[in-house]
Parts: structure tokens; C-alpha cells; sequence
């Protein structure tokens, strides 16, 4: 792919990148989001240079001596240069500080394994630890099957985390974006206090083909898009990709208040 | 056995035990282990799913909540079943459930055996992922103890979404896994033929999960397997229940759920 004209993964349209950028990576033509690596998803969200990464020096070992998971990670690793599927840190949103967590969509689909797990449940803690709120940009293929019950696990950690953090009356905010299925869906990303997604992003927790499978019909146009889980309750609300940062300036905003303080 | 070599059981082979038909049911073994048993039903919400039941009673002379996935031994059952595949009412009956013995300071015990959380169109309309996601968010603080038995299948999320405990047993012929073999085998290869490759690969067995400290211990099933004695499986389950219990009892609730947050926190292999 041209790194001055990007195509469209959809339309197959060309776009110059400055164009490209200043529309937040939506396609002028279909209305397409490209999904986007996690460094420009944080140059996005946050205030300038605010942003401060913690952890970036956990890597995953190969527990399992999954077939072919060594060179995945060492392909992924070189491709990205990212230790793994998530970046962590600190930032300001709008002025609000809060700690962050960025997936990325290039490093094994966004998968968690026992790396992005103890990743995010260290935001988790350090915000518990700082009082600061908790936003997390989502992008995942669910749990990594080449960590086996290490992944699965992994989500028990996260929500828990999550858990702890909201019995201390810290919120965390989630932002789908496409996609958004699996282990993930089931653990920190469906915990969210409040729960935002970006247009037609695939969420859900078993993958549309599994379900066309197992019931053995075709799947109801929409189906597992944002806008129909906003209409099944499971959302507070779709946003626009240039929307989305003033959003959660304000949703820092008013959580940085509270009133009627019991405590 | 003097002029052949002991195999090693393939993992695959103790897939099959664990999906045995004839496998004892989480109702056979309530109707073993727990005395003056009341099933109890419905979420309160949307409907009673019969892939997991519920229910009060005595072990030994203690009231325990107890909760399970059930398979049907038949297609007839299993339909009505639904192949011990919960819907998302039924980890909301389950949640509903241990809130109770929460209140009531009951003691929480969990049989785990599903092929995993069912796949379908009410299922991801009603909140799949965040029925489970909810269940491990709240089973993660509930101040009573709670003990987890894999008796057959721990399929994923699924599984995972009425498994959280202080302590998780298998029986020695079960697994539990993030995704069955046959599934990782038609997303790795595109052929779910090698689901045994892949069933070695994905280290199931209970041997494997205690090998990575993922679950407390293994109770032995009696001869070939638990689907030839169930009596006496129920047996080993119910000692094994008991002597845990005793221990859990002792532990004021504020340090339960501090020792099983840690329990959690710990699982995962990583370098830094
Ligand atoms: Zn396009």
C-alpha cells in the first residue's frame, strides 16, 4: 500500500494522506473507518504530548509452545514496533488527566493474551492507585488462542480489575471500534460506565460466522453493528470518529465532579 | 503390558471422556451430594434457561447454593438442554443465584461442563458478551466462598462465566479451554479434521491447567472414567468439597476477596 496515497480497504479509493488525516482516516468516498494504529489513535484522543507510556517493555513468552506463535509474535513485533497489542500510559483528554489504553488492529488482530491482559489490568490499577478515570480504545479479535486458558484468563483479571476500580467510584469509559468480539467483548470492553462505538463497528461475542454456522441461516443485515446494539441497549451511544475526543472531554468532565460526595 | 510401550494419553482422547454421554450431569451429582435439594428458576428478566440449573440445599450439614451447566443424555433432552449452551438469562439466573447466597451466606458450589456459551441471534441481541462480562465483574467480589468443579467440558467464556472461585477443581478427565480443538483447528489450518493436533496444542487436560497454576487440584476419576462409576465420583467430588469448605469457612470475608483478586492477578506468563 502507497504510503502517500492509502487505499480505501472498502472502495478501493485512493486518498492522499494529509486529506486522509484531516478527515480522521474516513473515507470521503463510502464513509468507511479505517482502522487505525494505536499511535495515531492516541495523537487523536489525547492532548498534545500528553501522552505517557507505561509497561512498554512486557513481552509475550510462548507458554504453550504453540505452533507457529514464536514467529507470529517476532513477524508482529518487527511490523508494528510495538512489544505487543496494546499501548498503556498516562494522558490528558481536553485537560482531564486519565490514564489510557490503546489497541492496536496490526498486532495479532488486537488479540489478549497474558500480555495484554496484565497490561490493561495495570491501568486498571494504576488508576485505582492515581484516582484518576480509565478510557480504553478497543479493537480485538478476543482472547489469543496460542496462550490457551492463560488467555481465557486473563479476562477473570481484567474485570475483576474493572471491579475494583468502580467500588472505589472510578469510572471506566470503553470506545468500540470495529471490531470488537470475543474475550474481550465478555470482559473489560462490555464493563465500560459508559460504553461508546464508532459507526457499523463489528461487537459482538461469538463472530458471525460461527452463528451462520451453528443456526444455520443467514445473519440479519446490521447484525452485531454498533448501531444495533444501540438499539438492543448494550450501548450509551455511536459517535463520530471526529467527535470522539471532545466526547470524552466532557464525559472527564463531568466525572471530575461529584456533587454529593458520601465518602 | 510387558512388550508394549505405555502410551501417553493423547489429549484428544481425554476430550472425548470428557464429552462422554454418558458422563455423570451436574443433576446426578446434586442428586448424589446435596440433601433436601430445591431447584430453583428464571432470571427474573427474560426467561428459565435450562442449559444451567440452580438451586439450595445441604452438603453434609452445610447450606450451599449450587449451580451447573446441564447436558441432556439424549438428543431429546439436549435439545430442551440446548447442549448445556446458556443464552445470556441463563448466566443472569446463575449471577441471580449467587447474589442470593451471598445474602443468605451461603457457600457457592459450581459444576462447570458446556461446549461453550451458545452462538446465536437472541443470544448477541440480548447481551452475550455482557452477561458473562458481568459475571466475572460481580462473582469477583462476593463475599461467600465459592468452589468450582470442571466435570466435563470448560468451554471458554462460556465456562468461564459461572467458574470464578477461590478454589477450581477438574476431574481427571476433563478440559478447559479458551476455544475447542475443533474451532482452533478450522481458524488455524481452515480443517476442523485436525482438532486432534490442536487439542494437543492448546494444553487442555487438567494436568496441563494445574501445570500452570491455573486451577488448585485434580480429583481422580475412578477406573476409565467417571461415565462407568458415578457414584463413586460423586464421592470423591463430595470429600473434596467438604474438606475445602472447612478451610474456606475459617476465612473472614474481606480476605477471601482480597486472596482471590491475587488468585486472578497472578495467572499469566510473560516476560519484562
Ligand atoms: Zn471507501
Amino acid at each position: 500500500m502507497s504510503k502517500l496515497f492509502p487505499k480505501c480497504p472498502k472502495c478501493n479509493t485512493s486518498h492522499f494522506i494529509s486529506f486522509l488525516k484531516h478527515a480522521h482516516y474516513v473515507c470521503s468516498k463510502c464513509g468507511y473507518l479505517l482502522r487505525l494504529d494505536a499511535a495515531i489513535r492516541v495523537k487523536m484522543i489525547c492532548d498534545k504530548r500528553s501522552f505517557t507510556q507505561f509497561d512498554e517493555n512486557i513481552r509475550s513468552l510462548d507458554p504453550l509452545e504453540f505452533p507457529k506463535y514464536r514467529d507470529k509474535l517476532d513477524k508482529s513485533i518487527k511490523e508494528t514496533k510495538l512489544n505487543e497489542a496494546v499501548l498503556t500510559g498516562t494522558c490528558r483528554i481536553k485537560g482531564f488527566p486519565s490514564t489510557i489504553g490503546v489497541m492496536d488492529p496490526r498486532f495479532i488482530m488486537g488479540s489478549m493474551g497474558s500480555v495484554v491482559g496484565e497490561k490493561i489490568t495495570r491501568l486498571l490499577e494504576y488508576s485505582l492507585g492515581n484516582f484518576l478515570p480509565s478510557v480504553i480504545i478497543i479493537l480485538s479479535g478476543g482472547a489469543r488462542m496460542q496462550e490457551g486458558i492463560l488467555s481465557l484468563m486473563q479476562m477473570a483479571k481484567t474485570s475483576a480489575a474493572v471491579k475494583r476500580l468502580n467500588d472505589n467510584h472510578l469510572p471506566l469509559f470503553t470506545v468500540l471500534t470495529d471490531p470488537t468480539t470475543g474475550g474481550v467483548t465478555a470482559s473489560y470492553a462490555m464493563l465500560g460506565n459508559v460504553i461508546i462505538a464508532e459507526p457499523n463497528a463489528l461487537i459482538g461475542f461469538a463472530g458471525p460466522r460461527v452463528i451462520e454456522q451453528t443456526i444455520g441461516q443467514k445473519l440479519p443485515q446490521g447484525f452485531q453493528r454498533a448501531e444495533f446494539l444501540l438499539e438492543h441497549g448494550m450501548l450509551d451511544m455511536v459517535v463520530q470518529r471526529k467527535q470522539l475526543r471532545s466526547v470524552l472531554g466532557t464525559l472527564l468532565k463531568i466525572h471530575s465532579q461529584r456533587p454529593y460526595s458520601y465518602h | 503390558m510387558s512388550h508394549t510401550e505405555i502410551k501417553k494419553i493423547k489429549a484428544i482422547d481425554i476430550v472425548k471422556l470428557a464429552r462422554h454421554t454418558k458422563r455423570p450431569t451436574t443433576l446426578d451429582y446434586i442428586g448424589f451430594i446435596i440433601k433436601d435439594f430445591i431447584e430453583l428458576h428464571g432470571d427474573r428478566r427474560f426467561s428459565d434457561d435450562k442449559a444451567i440449573v440452580g438451586g439450595i440445599g445441604f452438603l453434609e450439614n452445610i447450606a450451599v447454593t449450587v449451580i451447573g451447566h446441564q447436558k441432556g443424555r439424549n438428543v431429546k433432552e439436549n435439545i430442551r438442554r440446548n447442549f448445556g449452551m446458556a443464552n445470556p438469562e441463563g448466566y443472569r439466573k446463575a449471577l441471580r443465584l449467587m447474589e442470593e447466597a451471598e445474602r443468605f451466606g451461603r457457600p457457592i458450589i459450581n459444576f462447570i461442563d458446556t461446549p461453550g456459551a451458545y452462538p446465536g441471534i437472541g443470544a448477541e441481541e440480548r447481551g452475550q458478551a455482557e452477561a458473562i462480562a458481568y459475571n466475572l465483574y460481580k462473582m469477583s467480589t462476593l463475599r461467600t466462598p465459592i468452589i468450582s468443579i470442571v466435570t466435563g467440558e470448560g468451554g471458554s467464556g462460556g465456562a468461564l462465566a459461572i467458574s470464578i472461585a477461590d478454589r477450581i477443581y477438574m476431574l481427571s478427565n476433563t478440559i478447559y479451554s479458551v476455544i475447542s480443538p475443533e474451532g482452533c483447528a478450522s481458524i488455524l489450518w481452515k480443517d476442523a479434521g485436525k482438532a486432534d493436533a490442536a487439542a494437543e496444542s492448546l494444553k487442555l487436560t487438567a494436568k496441563d491447567l494445574f501445570y500452570f497454576k491455573i486451577i488448585d487440584g485434580i480429583i481422580e476419576e475412578p477406573g476409565n472414567g467417571a461415565h462407568e462409576d458415578h457414584e463413586s465420583t460423586a464421592k470423591q467430588i463430595k470429600s473434596t468439597l467438604i474438606s475445602t469448605l472447612n478451610e474456606l469457612l475459617l476465612i473472614e470475608p474481606s480476605t477471601l476477596i482480597d486472596q482471590r483478586y491475587q488468585k486472578y492477578r497472578k495467572m499469566g506468563v510473560f516476560s519484562e
